[in-house]
């Protein structure tokens, strides 16, 4: 954070805080790689928010160190670490116009007015606000605030760059152009970012690392696909989208995998289950099981019936219950879902071996 | 039947009783005064034309818009401090911030500025402690001149100066504060380059009611002036109760309630009522 031009590396080490007796954080050890971008994703008040505040120096943990490229930045006060941080609301300076804005940073840096003017017209028109320099913030639409707050984050080339859930006072058509833009600012700028948000999908979007969080706990860090398909527990499996789960019984180790019994079926799973034995529950997505008139013996699959579907455009969501009464729900194309509801009775769920992954049952 | 009246005319309705007051007691006075002005001693525009030509009268209006700007300026100014302790201090600085803003209120005109008397006067509080120090040999004329008004004038005044700042600064997010940090600014530059610059439209107010408030001043200049700074309320008092020289009297007030009419349309023009509250 100290050297600018360059990514930093940020590495948090037992961090914890507590506010009076609420544990906001506990026990929080997280490396950030330089010029990553990492995703800290979790329901609110999961302490996703006070990590990132303690990133920019704004709180000071309880317990813990931190350190950004190997330097101790535990005590160091907000206005000597200098991450560049994006608000939640933009907190532009509303007396300031767009230039003044994004130039306030070099300024305070002493930066000749050449330069000044050099930077603030580089960025200005990389974030695509030209003509726009003289105006006010309450002059400017929510996208064109948020690219302010942007370039004023970025102007002064920050080691690692923090954003507080930005998107989230944006329609969505226009969030997902925003994200679009800043994954490409994260490319031209190399620099570290650390995103904090509510939004699963925008985590996985966007990050090529996501800390999941839950009750000031870190649950689980990895690449979006691993944490998607290899969630480490229950709360990251449905945090991070629709899953099907089923009661596997009597898991044992097999060839490649795992075995059990899955509502009288023996099923087969991919998935290492060394800590798991016996009772189990099977985690699968939505898409990744498909709809059959019948299932070979040595194929995944339990018997369905349809009972509810909802028609989204590229796909049809359809819920079913299987004979046990479990409820499923998967992601079919339209015409595979009409024809499993018109029929009235039992269709077949399957789902390749490779998919799917057990958790402990009832646990999380 | 509720529901009946609309909100507005509902207000306007507990309005009347105060409006009807205003219009008995002031109003229709003020009316009086206006037709002095024009017609005592003899009718038409001579007491204005003498406004204009008398150098006492001149020198007392100057000496009045002098001691406003200075006491307005030294009132915002501590005021501007007092209402940072208030409302962005830690709880005891607040509570303590609150009393001393509170305080004065329950304390009569007459009382501070005889307060001030025994603080600042030739063989007062200050001028014996600074002689026993050996600070100073002869004592220091801080009361009976400008520098006495003043002094009394702004403690009063501060109080009222701190409500218009303390509501802008309890309206500004804090987190354009912590941006401000974040992108490098000390606690300094931050307070002035963005805290300060953000509270205007209060510091805008603020002094328009100091400005206003201190033009009308008549106790606290007519005792720590001690007759030698008198400014134009004292001034209108000595033409109608002692020269009576009631029609230009009614002249000099009716210029000083138009121009602080015009004052008080300039300040709502800046600043929203709620924003003084």
């Amino acid at each position: 954070m100290q050297q600018p031009g360059r990514a930093a590396e940020i590495k948090a080490n037992g961090i914890g805080k507590s506010f009076g007796s609420f544990r906001a954080l506990d026990n929080l050890s997280l490396d950030i790689g330089r010029g990553e971008f990492l995703t800290l994703l979790g329901p609110s008040g999961s302490g996703k928010t006070t990590f990132l505040m303690i990133l920019a120096g704004f709180v000071q943990p309880s317990e813990g160190k931190l350190f950004s490229d190997g330097v101790d930045i535990t005590n160091r006060p907000a206005e000597q670490r200098a991450a560049g941080m994006v608000f939640q609301g933009y907190a532009l300076f509303p007396h300031m116009s767009v230039e003044q804005n994004i130039a306030f940073p070099l300024k305070v840096r002493k930066k000749s007015a050449a330069e000044i003017k050099n930077r603030v017209g580089e960025i200005i028109e990389r974030v695509g606000l030209k003509g726009h320099e003289k105006k006010l913030p309450a002059q400017l639409s929510g996208g064109q605030q948020q690219r302010v707050a942007l370039a004023r984050a970025l102007v002064f080339e920050p080691g690692v760059l923090l954003l507080d859930e930005p998107f989230s006072a944006l329609d969505k058509s226009l969030r997902g152009q925003m994200q679009a833009e800043m994954k490409r600012l994260h490319q031209e700028t190399g620099t570290t970012f650390v995103f904090v948000t509510h939004d699963q999908s925008e985590a996985l979007a966007l990050s090529s690392r996501v800390a999941i969080f839950n009750h000031g706990k870190l649950l689980q860090v990895g690449r979006p696909d691993e944490v998607y398909d290899r969630p480490a527990n229950r709360f990251v499996a449905e945090f991070l989208g629709e899953i099907n789960m089923l009661p596997v019984k009597g898991v044992r180790p097999a060839d490649n995998g795992a075995t059990g019994l899955c509502e009288d079926r023996a099923v087969n799973m991919r998935c290492k289950a060394e800590a798991i034995k016996g009772d189990a529950i099977l985690a699968i997505r939505p898409e990744d099981m498909s709809i059959a008139p019948e299932a070979s013996v040595n194929q995944n699959g339990i018997a369905a019936t349809a009972v509810a579907s909802t028609y989204l455009g590229a796909a049809t969501k359809l819920d079913l219950t299987t004979r046990q009464g479990a409820k499923v729900t998967v992601s079919v194309p339209n015409e595979v879902a009409a024809a499993a509801l018109s029929k009235g009775n039992s269709v077949w769920l399957t789902w390749p071996a490779e998919k799917g992954f057990l958790l402990p049952d009832g646990g999380q | 039947m509720r529901g009946t009246l609309s909100d507005r005319t509902g207000a306007a309705l507990l309005m009347a009783p105060l409006l009807l007051f205003l219009i008995l007691a002031y109003a229709w006075p003020f009316l009086g005064v206006v037709k002095w002005s024009f017609t005592l001693p003899t009718p038409g525009l001579g007491q204005y034309h003498a406004l204009l030509t008398d150098g006492l009268v001149q020198s007392v209006f100057i000496r009045t818009l002098r001691i406003a700007a200075i006491v307005t300026v030294v009132s915002v100014t501590a005021a501007y401090a007092i209402t940072v302790v208030w409302v962005r201090g830690s709880p005891v600085q607040r509570v303590l911030a609150e009393f001393c803003i509170l305080v004065p209120f329950w304390i009569s005109v007459l009382t501070r500025a005889f307060g001030w008397v025994a603080l600042l006067s030739n063989r007062g509080l200050i001028n014996t402690w600074l002689q026993s120090i050996g600070f100073i040999s002869e004592p220091l004329t801080l009361v009976r001149n400008e520098f006495g008004v003043i002094v009394g004038m702004s403690h009063f005044l501060i109080p009222f100066a701190v409500f218009p700042l303390a509501s802008a600064m309890r309206s500004l997010d804090e987190r354009v504060l912590l941006a401000a940090r974040g992108l490098g600014s000390s606690r300094i530059r931050t307070f002035w380059t963005v805290f300060v610059p953000m509270t205007r439209s209060g510091i805008i107010g603020s002094a328009l009611i100091t400005f206003v408030f201190s033009l009308g001043f008549f106790v606290t200049p007519a005792i720590l002036g001690g007759g030698r700074s008198v400014m134009i309320a004292e001034l209108i008092y000595l033409r109608i109760f002692q020269s009576p020289d009631w029609g230009l009297g009614a002249a000099i007030s009716v210029v000083l309630v138009v121009f602080v009419g015009a004052l008080m349309a300039l300040l709502f023009r800046y600043v929203k009522p709620k924003q003084l509250a």
